[in-house]
């Protein structure tokens, strides 16, 4: 490295020699909640695409029927409370965590993991009567992108609950620890995501879709 | 320099507390919640109780309500703000709502005029 | 045959003995060739005791240096299987006139030409792109790691995975005959019923998987790890590419996702979303597929934009010339991707208010491009251009691409493209863009980093013939296609009838040979220059006086890259640091907070494989037991809490003495 010398500036050194490195091993800050913030940023974009297909299709009734002839709005006001409350409940649960009080934070988890099956349970037995009734996926474009985007969304919830029981045995057995808090925090941002995407679902999917 | 010698047991899993980053409380949820229940129960009034006439005048009423219940959402129960994170999330977010707006409306868009100049030829409705 | 009983078609699905290519010789002898290959490097492996060297090191791996170098290892490999497409489509097109047929019958001529298409950008491009920034990126800002390095790992494997599924069409089964985005009502099950399709459906689906997760691993990599000081304006160039280039990732991909599940179930589950019945419509296909189809291009191409800046910069001997402004149209760049989609369907019939929008817009896509061009030519004016095999891809580069980009624009015009569209103009000018513009960057930098990366520099003989055969092989194979497609010669057809056009396409298979002289001449560099390591060694770390924190440490970088994290205080800051007269620390080390490797991202990539590979054959039992596999694994792997140690301080002391050692010797 010798030849480089004859770079310096004019000046030389300056006085107060720049450090150039730390002294100290440093920790660069976490970036899970970041990134996972980024992947449902991504996953948003999945059910962009599925709303556009619904966007574009959702009038293809192909003779068959119509969403104001199959679509049951008490029964998505009911799955919408279910998705609301469970919400909440997160809510609390990581008000709970927050305080470092591990029993009432399960109490709450396991609340929303049940309104949560509550509302695939109450989703699943519209698709069955959909389908029993001959309105399957196969009938036409609009029930094709109609059980896709509803389904795409209601499988995601299933993955919630997998992943919130998963986490209670880890928190069960490993207490709340700082990786515990933070999945903790990644679900619930996860949980909070599918009642955004939800909002979309109901309104864009139910409402608009009885519409004349 | 060498007081950080051998010391990795201070390091250990201790830096994780301020990173959450989130500091949720009782009243944010609590309002967040009213404010979604409120903004739930008006567009389902508004269609089940047939309020307009026009489904157009409805669907723009519906979108409007679900756009401000979503920021609603995002305040209260995603603590979105323009902080956390050094304003990464609500770069990528903004980002994000950039594509989908330009997924949905240009998907809409094309295709609309596609079927609009294309399907009189393949729709068997207007075949003789 | 298997599939008579209902119990073997549980298991084998519609697998059957004539699955397997015993009755066509071609396939037939390649896979003969393949498996002698495949069964002397597992021998040679076998012989030298390197398995659990490979596992221990490489293969669990999570060090972003190591599973970089993978990742373009797998790049290469993939190239000279879509390579071997290539030449064999422009020899069938050399010969294929008249009362002669060729040699290849046209259902195996029309999965050459899916595979090529599908292998060059899924299997060549991204995974050098991404082992690329996998490699470079952390070293340039100063990192120990990426922010996730199991994930990492995981992606680096389901993008094998997805490889090994679109290599095993050759020979169980067959590849898709759709052209390389699968377009129905071609690729829906009345057209395609075949397998072929399927493996295309979850190759790209498997490996989509590991590129999204690599997406969002390095852009969380540099938005949270840049070392003190390196403020969002004071990153090198390449990491700004990079950044852009994981956005773009991150946001297009789940669109690809998204449309390949619609497919997939169109096929499936027997839906109605493409299809031409019940209110289907196959140009929402189109419609979506470019969604993500457009934005893909410029994920290839901004890293190496990147790359092209690094070495003009460093080759220039001076800063690089505009450096905001560069940065300024990389991000106009990467926005303004998302506006022009619908320049790949103009003719779709959208009508001229849609396609006036599009039209506009691409044409205002090569304004920040053309900035770029200007960038780089003032960076070298008046700068002591030192001519290196870099250097040399580089301004190849700037003359081709812009060759590229203007075809680009005639294109971008809605009436030209009607009679363009299709045609062998369009393969001439993406060819044009993609091989001028991606793969010479990426052999730009692979020239470049690689003395970095393996502590030895290429053989600059071998490397500068590789670029004149690759140059010139490149204009003979591509002009020749501009004068057709202006002939109105389409793309995609196995015979001709026009006996005037054969000495275009013979002039391009000659050229496809100069490529294959090219590639041969680089395979020749890499076993020259390893045997030659002695002669060529690195041992400063830092061979071409470079600019950026990479050059700084030692080649190859020790596991930890740093002994302390550079805090830095300007652009270039490895170039400041020589000017300051920056003393490397000998002492005060202090111990380092490393990942530990995992195995857990093969056996997912493997069970990921499994699963893709009982899908496409319809084998619902090993599906299902594979996908329980690979959901058990993954949950298993999220208990193990332990991930981390901690490399003592003598271990880093005894390493950073070695390169004081040796950096003594050469002086």
């Amino acid at each position: 490295m010798s030849e480089l010398s004859t770079t310096l500036p004019a000046s030389g050194a300056p006085a107060q020699p720049l450090a150039f490195h730390d002294t100290a091993e440093s920790h660069p800050p976490n970036g899970t909640l970041l990134g996972f913030w980024v992947y449902l940023m991504s996953d948003c974009l999945v059910f962009a695409c599925l709303f556009a297909a619904y966007g574009v299709l959702g009038r293809e009734y192909a003779g068959g029927p119509t969403g104001a002839q199959v679509l049951e709005l008490p029964a998505v006001a009911v799955n919408t409370a279910l998705l609301l409350l469970s919400s909440i409940t997160y809510g609390f649960a990581v008000l709970q965590m927050q305080r470092d009080r591990q029993r009432p934070m399960m109490l709450w988890l396991a609340v929303t993991g049940l309104l949560g099956a509550g509302f695939i349970t109450l989703e699943l037995r519209e698709f069955a009567h959909l389908i029993a009734i001959g309105a399957g996926p196969q009938r036409s474009a609009f029930l094709s992108s109609f059980f896709t985007l509803v389904g795409t969304h209601g499988l995601h919830v299933s993955c919630g609950i997998l992943w919130l029981i998963v986490l209670m045995t880890q928190v069960a057995r490993k207490g709340l620890i700082p990786a515990n808090k933070r999945r903790l925090m990644c679900l619930s941002m996860f949980w909070h995501f599918l009642d955004v995407v939800w909002v979309g679902v109901f309104s864009f999917v139910y409402l608009m879709g009885v519409l004349p | 320099m060498s007081a950080h010698d051998d010391t990795p047991a201070a390091h250990g899993d201790g830096h994780g507390h301020d990173e959450l980053g989130i500091h949720a409380t009782f009243g944010g949820y609590m309002t967040g919640f009213v404010l979604a229940v409120v903004l739930t129960v008006i567009p389902f009034w508004l269609v089940m109780g047939h309020v307009f006439d026009t489904s157009s005048t409805a669907a723009v009423v519906i979108l409007g309500l679900a756009a401000v219940q979503i920021v609603v959402h995002m305040i209260y129960f995603l603590h979105m703000n323009a902080k956390s994170e050094g304003g990464w999330n609500m770069l990528a977010l903004v980002f994000t709502i950039v594509l989908v707006v330009i997924t949905l409306s240009g998907s809409i868009w094309i295709m609309y005029h596609l079927n609009h100049n294309m399907m009189p030829m393949i729709n068997p409705a207007n075949l003789p | 045959m298997l599939a008579q009983t209902d119990l073997s078609r549980l298991i084998f699905g519609r697998l059957t003995l004539d699955a397997l290519p015993l009755h066509v010789p071609i396939v037939l002898w390649t896979f003969v060739v393949v498996a002698i290959g495949a069964l002397a490097l597992l021998g040679t492996i076998t012989y030298f005791k390197l398995w659990g060297y490979l596992w221990r090191e490489w293969f669990t791996s999570i060090d972003h240096k190591r599973i970089g170098i993978m990742y373009m290892i797998l790049g290469f490999v993939m190239l000279l299987r879509g390579f071997a497409d290539a030449i064999m489509m422009r020899a069938q097109q050399a010969v294929s006139f008249g009362d002669n047929l060729g040699y290849l019958p046209p259902e195996h001529y029309d999965q050459i030409f899916t595979a090529h298409g599908v292998i060059m950008i899924f299997f060549v491009a991204m995974p050098m792109v991404t082992g690329m920034m996998n490699f470079v990126m952390p070293l340039q800002i100063g990192a120990r790691d990426v922010a996730f390095p199991f994930l990492n790992n995981f992606s680096f494997w389901m993008t094998v995975a997805g490889a090994m599924l679109v290599m095993s069409s050759l020979f169980v089964g067959e590849f898709a005959r759709t052209g390389w985005l699968a377009y129905p009502p071609l690729s829906d099950i009345v057209s395609s019923p075949d397998a072929g399709v399927d493996y295309y459906i979850w190759a790209l689906q498997i490996a989509g998987v590991g590129t999204l997760l690599s997406g969002i691993n390095l852009l969380v990599t540099i938005v949270k790890m840049r070392a003190p000081g390196m403020t969002m304006m004071k990153m090198p160039v390449f990491t700004w590419t990079a950044l852009c280039t994981n956005v773009l990732i991150v946001a297009a991909f789940p669109v690809l996702t998204a449309v390949l599940a619609l497919l997939a179930l169109d096929r499936y589950a027997g839906t109605n979303f493409f299809t031409t019945e019940l209110g289907g419509n196959a140009m929402m296909y189109v419609n979506l597929i470019w969604i993500w189809g457009h934005p893909e291009v410029y994920i290839l191409v901004l890293p190496a934009f990147g790359i092209f800046s690094e070495v003009t910069a460093t080759f220039s001997r001076k800063p690089l010339f505009g450096y905001t402004s560069m940065v300024y149209a990389t991000v106009v760049i990467t926005v303004l991707s998302y506006l022009v989609w619908l320049h790949h369907f103009f003719t779709m019939g959208s009508g001229a208010s849609v396609n006036s929008f599009f039209g506009i817009t691409t044409m205002i896509i090569s304004i920040p491009t053309g900035a770029k061009i200007f960038n780089w030519l003032f960076t070298m004016y008046r700068g002591r251009v030192a001519f290196e095999v870099p250097m040399m891809w580089t301004v190849a580069f700037m003359v081709t691409f812009v060759i590229g980009g203007m075809t680009g624009v005639l294109l971008a015009v809605p009436p030209a493209d009607f009679s363009l569209h299709n045609s062998l103009f369009l393969v001439a000018h993406f060819h044009n863009v993609i091989i001028g513009g991606v793969l010479f960057g990426l052999f730009a930098g692979i020239t470049y980093w690689f003395p970095k990366a393996f502590g030895f520099r290429l053989d600059p003989f071998w490397g500068k013939c590789a670029f004149w055969f690759w140059v010139v092989g490149f204009y003979f194979a591509f002009m020749p296609l501009y004068v057709l497609g202006l002939m109105g010669v389409t793309r995609r057809l196995s015979h001709f009838v026009d006996p005037s056009l054969r000495i275009w396409f013979e002039l391009a298979a000659f050229g496809a040979l100069l490529i294959l002289c090219g590639i041969g001449c680089m395979i020749v560099q890499f076993v020259v220059s390893f045997r030659r390591r002695e002669a060529l060694r690195d041992t400063t770390g830092d061979p071409w006086d470079g600019r950026t924190l990479e050059w700084s440490t030692s080649s190859p970088p020790p596991k930890y890259n740093f002994a302390f994290t550079p805090r830095v205080h300007d652009h270039d800051a490895w170039w400041m640091m020589k000017r300051y007269r920056y003393q490397r620390p000998l002492d005060g080390f202090v111990p380092i907070h490393m990942p530990l490797n995992t195995g857990a991202g093969i056996v997912m990539a493997g069970l990921s494989f499994v699963f893709g590979f009982a899908m496409v054959w319809y084998m619902w039992l090993l599906a299902i037991v594979s996908f329980a596999a690979l959901l058990v694994v993954a949950i298993a792997h999220t208990f193990d809490y332990h991930r981390d140690y901690y490399l003592s301080a003598d271990e880093v002391r005894r390493v950073e003495a070695t390169r004081t050692e040796l950096l003594a010797r050469h002086v």
